[in-house]
């Protein structure tokens, strides 16, 4: 008897992107809201940023059913820290949590491409990008999802980042302002939406500082 | 609980690594769409009765649409006995609810969570609950609308469609819902999207109810059909343009 192959995958992509850039003391995060499966769209209001602690905002393209449930492991193990330290999580302790989560399965997947933003001790911006098992980085900007291969070049063309080969190691963050960076932003979620069927209908924007988040909504092509 | 297994012969356990295994491969009797909307005093849902096996309209007096504890109401599509099974979960869970007796209700948003997670937590398992679930409500006068894959993917929206109720009446919805529907003109709309389906889903049937829920409860309509019209001159001559000898 051959073996029966499965005629179902417990895997899909519901598309999106997923946006952050650090600042001098401020940090951007932004998505899009459209939720999709194969060539239709699900949804255009569904928001892809999560805020896991007061300094650190998660942001996950993929797999919306794996990016829920790995939200709700970091929220309830944040839950814990809060009753064992009687603090909030820093952004780079979260940062290494949400590694240690992904590796957890690493023989079965969170289908989930995450970005990481939040503000570390010092109150200074920062970003940290992730692959679907868990390998991480500092960055000073990243682009994840359906439509990152289309802003990743552009981000590196404007934020002209620092080699990570350099030494003494030089920081990633941007000199650019609020503002100019929000304003950045909406520029790369417009053009990608142009060419990437999968990202669209609004763009999310949050906006990290040492006295609270702020979040702006921007309208994006529908089509 | 004494569970009774039947035996099935997958061959040998040594060099079979499925041998021994009684998960779901695919869907026997099935459901098609379910669309819903949203509408000023609640939620709408429509459905027909079909149940198909395969090719076959096998059954064709299934209510795919329950209420479900005093604040909800659960549309499924796929197959129906799992669909069943979660109407049997539901049922647990309502009754463990009311056993608190501290007047605390389920509301739609969390019989939605619930549902979200047990379809997720079988997909982990690698043997899913084969259905797409729409899951509506109103509790202290906010409405709620939201789906559930078999996958564990879930949303909210003002309206739903499964299967191919994703594909034909998801456009004339976007189309032309409002947030200020009556009772008459949300009806009108549903009745305009089972219509399309009827005419270009073919296991669909012409067959429907339609379930309304509201801040005072659940009614679910009496089966009907709609009126169809075929004489359009592209049914009557269909190779028209296309003259063959086949």
């Amino acid at each position: 008897m051959t073996k029966q192959h499965a005629n179902w995958s417990p895997y899909d992509n519901n598309g999106g992107t997923c946006v952050a850039i650090a600042g001098s003391d401020y940090c951007v995060i932004a998505a899009d809201t459209r939720m999709s499966t194969g060539y239709s769209i699900l949804t255009r209001d569904y928001s892809k940023i999560h805020k896991l602690a007061d300094k650190a905002v998660l942001s996950s393209s993929g797999f919306q059913a794996d990016v829920k449930a790995l939200q709700k492991v970091l929220k309830s193990r944040h839950l814990v820290y809060q009753h064992q330290h009687n603090k909030q999580m820093s952004c780079p302790a979260m940062a290494q949590l949400l590694s240690n989560t992904l590796y957890f399965k690493r023989f079965f997947p969170y289908y989930a491409f995450n970005v990481l933003g939040g503000l570390d001790e010092q109150g200074k911006g920062c970003v940290f990008t992730y692959d679907a098992v868990g390998s991480y980085e500092k960055v000073g900007y990243s682009a994840q999802g359906s439509g990152s291969t289309l802003i990743m070049p552009f981000l590196d063309n404007q934020l002209k980042s620092p080699s990570p080969l350099l030494l003494p190691a030089q920081d990633a963050i941007t000199p650019l302002s609020e503002p100019e960076a929000v304003d950045l932003v909406k520029t790369v979620f417009a053009s990608a939406t142009e060419r990437d069927i999968y990202t669209g209908d609004k763009l999310e924007i949050m906006i990290l500082k040492a006295d609270g988040i702020r979040t702006e909504v921007m309208e994006l092509r529908k089509d | 609980l004494v569970q009774f297994t039947i035996p099935i012969d997958n061959g040998d356990a040594l060099k079979n690594a499925e041998a021994d295994s009684q998960r779901t491969l695919y869907p026997y009797v099935t459901g098609t769409s379910i669309v819903a909307i949203k509408y000023k005093d609640g939620v709408l849902m429509a459905s027909d009765m079909g149940g198909s096996y395969g090719s076959t309209l096998r059954y064709k007096n299934i209510e795919r649409v329950k209420a479900i504890g005093k604040h909800s109401l659960l549309g499924a599509s796929g197959e129906i006995s799992d669909f069943q099974e979660i109407l049997r979960y539901l049922d647990e869970l309502v009754l463990n609810d009311n056993m608190w007796d501290d007047g605390n209700s389920l509301g739609p948003k969390e019989v939605h969570n619930y549902l979200t997670r047990v379809m997720y937590n079988r997909r982990n398992k690698f043997n899913p609950l084969w259905n797409t679930l729409v899951l509506g409500g109103v509790k202290n006068g906010e409405s709620y609308l939201g789906m559930v894959s078999m996958i564990g993917v879930s949303f909210e929206d003002n309206h739903v469609a499964t299967g191919f109720g994703n594909h034909l009446a998801r456009p004339i919805l976007r189309d032309e819902w409002r947030a200020d529907l009556s009772f008459e003109d949300g009806v009108k709309l549903l009745e305009k999207c089972m219509r399309v389906l009827l005419y270009r889903d073919r296991s669909a049937i012409n067959k429907l109810q339609i379930a309304k829920i509201t801040e005072e409860g659940v009614t679910v309509s009496q089966p009907y059909s709609l009126k169809t019209f075929w004489e359009f001159q592209a049914f009557h001559n269909p190779t028209a343009g296309a003259q063959g000898s086949w």
